[in-house]
């Protein structure tokens, strides 16, 4: 079945003839008009452009260019700009906005030839862990229709799941990448900070977003941020630094690679998910790593300061949502106090306005020493966790998540019960560190995820050690009953 | 620490968000959790640890040359603009 390859697959197919890529394309497409009704995993289907990019791949490949991701499908999260192209960010406020140039994320894989089949649902402006906050409603999981996917890049990972599209790009600030992986039985990728551009991303938090990407295997992965990643002159912050062969490094022996177990991330785990991880260290110890226990004294420190530094940039950040340029306006303003506040009242939804309040009073005459300035002296302090780790150890290992998926609607009232989703995966973004989720069993019929952190521009390291897990086991081949 | 009414309102203003009489109780009781939640951090001890604004040592806000580089999209760029007259943004008299 054609949903059902892996990228490798799909381009020797297209290479060879054997498929063409508007067949491909077509046969994502109808799955999606079949199956995306039950998961609201789109929030724009773009299907005349895919098909007129296919045909244009298909023309390149008929020429004799090759490349692994010509003739592709994929699928965006909506949060990157694409020229031409509704850019929501699952938001109200940017309901009608059509983007006016492509993000550089998109400009390389449409330069790379893959084919953009529609935008992916997202928790609004980047804020949740459940793809319960858009504005365009939920997105379900399809391994069950009534829990969440994870969040905020809640669409992609239930595309990608539900075999929608062979892969999905996403970002990840405190886990948005990973923590819906784990929860969708599929592969994510955050990169280093900086190693891929940002450009043309609609900002959450600055100091802490990510582009990665969704895909069923670390291999597929690997061709992905191949094309994704490289140092681009238009965002400030990325890094100019050579970019490795991601798919030549997959292959690599782990004979001596030294893995570190969090020890606060098994602390209070529950005993049927660190099972998990202990049967995936068995096979890492087969295949030559060695294992031991490190310390991160101030990890359990990251949720309190992410949830300092991220609101507070969010709100910098959001600030340009006036009603003036563009986005939404409220109806007949009294004056321009009155634009302003009633159009960001009714553009934003109720998680972004507490975060921007919550960013606004940690910045505030008075507040900003004890809880903003204090924020980044703790998160110095993890940082430096993590560095010492990384000084006795080449990677670290843990669960993704808690647990596996929970039901829509269980969390959404409380938010810092659903803060304390991302308790495993926020230590990696406050530090600019890369981590991978793969699947690595079930519970209760549900997926969960284990996470691999490695030191900044490790990714060739995490994506080998990640492919020979794959190639020892099945996990990230199955798929929900349904979408098979 | 629980916030008030009050501070929700004066933040709100700050941050320039029309909150509506219904929503007011729930944003106080929420916030007043997250803030609650992240007073952990009062707790500990960073006397002389350097506070850090970016995940990369070394990283420096790059130059470039002080040369033109982009071309006039002003059109293109103000088609999202809710109201636009003769290429400026048109909004509430800001000048009594």
């Amino acid at each position: 079945m054609l949903h059902t390859l892996s990228i490798g697959e799909l381009g020797k197919s297209l290479k060879s003839g054997q498929i063409s890529s508007v067949e491909l394309t077509r046969h994502f497409l109808s799955r999606i008009e079949r199956l995306n009704p039950a998961l609201n995993a789109l929030t724009t289907l773009t299907a005349e452009q895919a098909l007129a990019q296919a045909a244009a791949a298909d023309a390149r490949i008929a020429a004799g260019v090759q490349g692994p991701l010509l003739g592709i499908p994929l699928i965006h999260k909506d949060i990157f700009c694409t020229d031409g192209v509704r850019t929501s960010c699952g938001s109200r406020m940017l309901d009608n906005f059509i983007a006016p140039y492509d993000a550089t994320v998109v400009a390389r894989l449409k330069a790379a030839g893959a084919v953009m089949l529609g935008k992916a649902n997202m928790d609004e402006f980047a804020m949740g862990s459940s793809n319960e906050t858009s504005f365009y409603g939920p997105v379900r999981n399809p391994w069950d229709t009534a829990k969440v996917p994870g969040g905020s890049s809640g669409g992609s990972a239930a595309a990608t799941a539900a075999r929608l599209a062979p892969f999905a790009t996403g970002t990840d600030t405190g886990g948005s990448i990973r923590q819906p992986a784990a929860l969708t039985g599929v592969t994510g990728l955050k990169p280093t900070y900086g190693r891929v551009s940002r450009y043309g991303m609609i900002a959450f938090a600055s100091s802490l977003d990510q582009a990665g990407v969704f895909a069923h295997s670390a291999a597929d992965a690997a061709l992905v941020l191949q094309v994704m990643a490289g140092f681009d002159p238009k965002d400030s912050t990325s890094v100019d630094t050579p970019v490795p062969d991601y798919p030549a490094a997959l292959d690599g022996a782990l004979d001596g690679l030294k893995i570190g177990l969090l020890r606060e991330f098994f602390e209070g785990l529950e005993a049927r998910n660190s099972a998990l991880i202990h049967d995936a260290l068995k096979i890492y110890r087969s295949l030559g790593a060695t294992t031991v226990e490190v310390s991160l004294p101030h990890l359990p420190l990251s949720v309190p300061t992410y949830y300092v530094v991220a609101p507070a940039e969010c709100s910098s950040n959001l600030s340009r949502f006036d009603g003036v340029r563009f986005g939404h306006r409220c109806e007949n303003p009294a004056d321009l106090m009155d634009l302003y506040k009633r159009s960001r009242g009714e553009g934003f939804g109720a998680e972004v306005k507490r975060r921007i309040m919550t960013g606004t009073y940690v910045l505030s005459a008075g507040y900003f020493d004890a809880y903003y300035l204090k924020a980044q002296k703790v998160r110095r302090l993890i940082t430096d966790d993590f560095r010492a780790a990384f000084a006795q150890v080449d990677l670290l290992i843990g669960p993704t998540t808690p647990t596996p998926a929970f039901a829509i609607g269980a969390k959404i009232d409380d938010p810092v019960t659903m803060y304390l989703n991302d308790i495993y995966t926020i230590g990696a973004n406050l530090a600019g560190l890369p981590g991978v989720s793969l699947p690595c069993g079930f519970v209760e019929g549900l997926p969960m995820g284990l996470q691999l952190i490695g030191p900044h521009f490790s990714e060739a390291k995490l994506l080998n050690a990640a492919h020979r897990f794959q190639e020892s086991t099945d996990w990230h081949r199955r798929a929900p009953r349904g979408y098979d | 620490m629980s916030l008030t009414r009050q501070d929700v309102e004066k933040i709100a203003h700050l941050a320039r968000l029309s909150i509506t009489e219904q929503e007011m109780p729930v944003y106080v009781t929420s916030l007043s959790s997250i803030v609650n939640f992240v007073d952990e951090l009062s707790r500990v001890q960073t006397d002389n640890v350097e506070p850090m604004a970016h995940p990369l040592d070394g990283q420096h806000q790059r130059l470039r040359a002080d040369v033109v580089s982009e071309s006039d999209h002003h059109e293109k760029y103000q088609a999202n603009a809710p109201a636009v007259q003769a290429g400026l943004y048109v909004v509430p008299r800001v000048i009594e």
